[in-house]
Parts: structure tokens; C-alpha cells; sequence
């Protein structure tokens, strides 16, 4: 009646009878030997100092997204303006030239929502 | 709650041990640690040619994932902290293959202020590989020569021949 379901329940079945058998099998027969200096994080070689979940500025983050914006920008202007002569020639020039305007004004506002918002100066004021 | 050194000699027990030496020595994955110009003949070793490959010998860029330490080159005094370092952080079976004049007994430089004369002052090694530097073929026979070494390895049972023991923090 259910033997529909029997090929999910072998697959089951095996499936968490070989996790079982694998992780049994390496708890049985993998040797065991931690030591401090085993344990101690990996640079290379060389002995760690201090410890690896140090404080970050979150200023850099902002400084981050806002390169993207700027790097975003050139990736994609570059290409355009390569190919635009071509554009020009077949007549398409303002079509182009209108698309690529749109996006630099999608860019442009979020510079301005940047600079609105202060995030272009270093020292930036908490608002009261 | 693992198993090691504690079976008496059965069968199944030395099967198995001989089922851990293949698995072992079928995949000696080795740290890529050159030191100087035996790391050269080491890089042709897992290239094309000598292609150590084929004996499941593959680089790894990382101590934490490596069972093998093949030291190329010159030990110098101040290298010689951060290999005890990085051998320490192997993960356990873990084993030494000496290349070359230089780590062997400090070679041609073992006069220098800087060098420490050999590697086996540091670490305990298995297989010494002689020359200056070794071909890929000598090393290539030094990695069979280890994997020979390993198939003798007792892990299981009681009589362990000194091969299959633990490393302690030394």
C-alpha cells in the first residue's frame, strides 16, 4: 500500500546509516592529539599576536560602499564609450547616450544621498 | 573514545591497521614548504614529469590539511621557530621527509652563524633524501620509501613498533 514510499525510506535510511558509519568509524580509529601549539590559530609559520576579532573602523565599510558606487561607474561608462562612435554611425547615438545619462543619474543620486547624509567627511558629527 | 594501542594482535585488528597504512600512504598530502632551491626540484616532483601525483601525493597550501612536511631547503635559526610551529600544527599522523644536503645536516652552509645544521635537531624525520639538490626521481623515491615505512605502522594493537605513536609536544 505504501510502497511508494519505500525508495525515500532506503534513501533515508543509508543515507543517515553511512553518516553514522563514517563519523562512528573516524570517532573509532582517527587518532586524537590535540596540544596547545597544535591548537594555536595558523599565520603561516609565524606566532600569533593578539587576537583575530579585533575591532574594525566601521567607517571603512561606508568608505567601501561608497567606492562601489564610483567603481561600478567606470566599469560600465568604460565599454560604452569605446563602442559609442560605432553607436553614432548607425544613428543610435542619442539613444545611447540618453541610457547611459540615466544611469549615471541613478549614480548621482546616490552620491548626493551620500553627501546629504555626511558620509563623505571623516569626522562625521552625532546627531542630536 | 578511539581505539589506538589498545587491541590485542587479531586478525581483524591488523587488517584494519593495514586498511589505515593504505588509506595513509595512498594520500600523503604534502605541505608546499620550500626553503630554497631544493623547493625548485620539489615543485618539478609535483609537476607533469616526476608528477608525485599519481602516488596520491598532492600539495597542500596549508598545515592545517597536510599529513606530509617535505623540508626543502636551507633551515635557517630563525626559520627553524616557525617550522617547529608549522609542523606542530599538522594535524596528527603527520610525517617528515628531509630533502636535501641542507636540512639533512646543513650541507653546504652548516659552517654559516645562521643555519641550523639539519632538520632532524628540530623534528623527528622519517626519511632522509640525499643530494644537492635531489632529483625529482630521488625524491619520488623517498616518498615511496616513506609509504613503505608507513605500511609497517601498528596503530591499533598493543605492540606498537615505535612508528605509529603520537607526537607529544616536545
Amino acid at each position: 500500500m505504501y510502497f511508494q514510499f519505500g525508495v525515500p525510506l532506503a534513501l533515508a535510511v543509508i543515507g543517515v546509516g553511512m553518516m553514522a558509519l563514517m563519523f562512528g568509524l573516524q570517532k573509532l580509529l582517527a587518532p586524537n592529539n590535540p596540544y596547545p601549539r597544535k591548537l594555536t590559530p595558523y599565520e603561516c609559520g609565524e606566532p600569533p599576536t593578539g587576537p583575530a576579532w579585533i575591532n574594525f573602523n566601521v567607517r571603512f565599510y561606508l568608505i567601501a560602499l561608497i567606492f562601489v558606487i564610483f567603481e561600478v561607474e567606470v566599469a560600465f561608462v568604460y565599454p560604452v564609450a569605446t563602442v559609442y562612435l560605432d553607436w553614432v554611425k548607425r544613428g543610435r547615438g542619442l539613444y545611447v547616450l540618453s541610457e547611459i545619462l540615466l544611469f549615471l543619474g541613478i549614480l548621482f543620486v546616490g552620491l548626493i544621498y551620500v553627501w546629504v547624509k555626511h558620509d563623505l567627511e571623516w569626522l562625521k558629527k552625532v546627531p542630536e | 573514545m578511539p581505539l589506538l594501542n589498545t587491541l590485542p594482535e587479531y586478525v581483524l585488528t591488523t587488517k584494519t591497521d593495514e586498511m589505515l597504512n593504505w588509506m595513509r600512504k595512498s594520500s600523503l598530502w604534502y605541505m608546499l614548504f620550500g626553503l630554497a632551491c631544493c623547493a625548485i626540484e620539489l615543485m618539478h616532483t609535483g609537476g607533469p614529469r616526476a608528477d608525485i601525483d599519481r602516488f596520491g601525493a598532492a600539495p597542500r597550501a596549508s598545515a592545517r590539511q597536510s599529513d606530509l612536511m617535505i623540508v626543502a631547503g636551507t633551515l635557517t635559526l630563525k626559520m627553524a621557530l616557525r617550522t617547529r610551529l608549522l609542523y606542530d600544527q599538522m594535524p596528527d599522523p603527520k610525517y617528515v621527509i628531509s630533502m636535501g644536503s641542507c636540512s639533512n645536516c646543513g650541507g653546504l652552509f652548516q659552517l654559516a652563524y645562521s643555519v641550523c645544521d639539519g632538520v632532524d635537531k628540530i623534528l623527528p624525520v622519517d626519511v632522509y633524501v640525499p643530494g644537492c639538490p635531489p632529483r625529482p626521481e630521488a625524491l619520488t623515491e623517498g616518498l615511496l620509501k616513506l609509504q613503505e615505512k608507513i605500511m609497517t605502522e601498528r596503530w591499533l594493537t598493543k605492540q606498537s613498533n615505535g612508528h605509529g605513536e603520537l607526537v607529544s609536544e616536545a
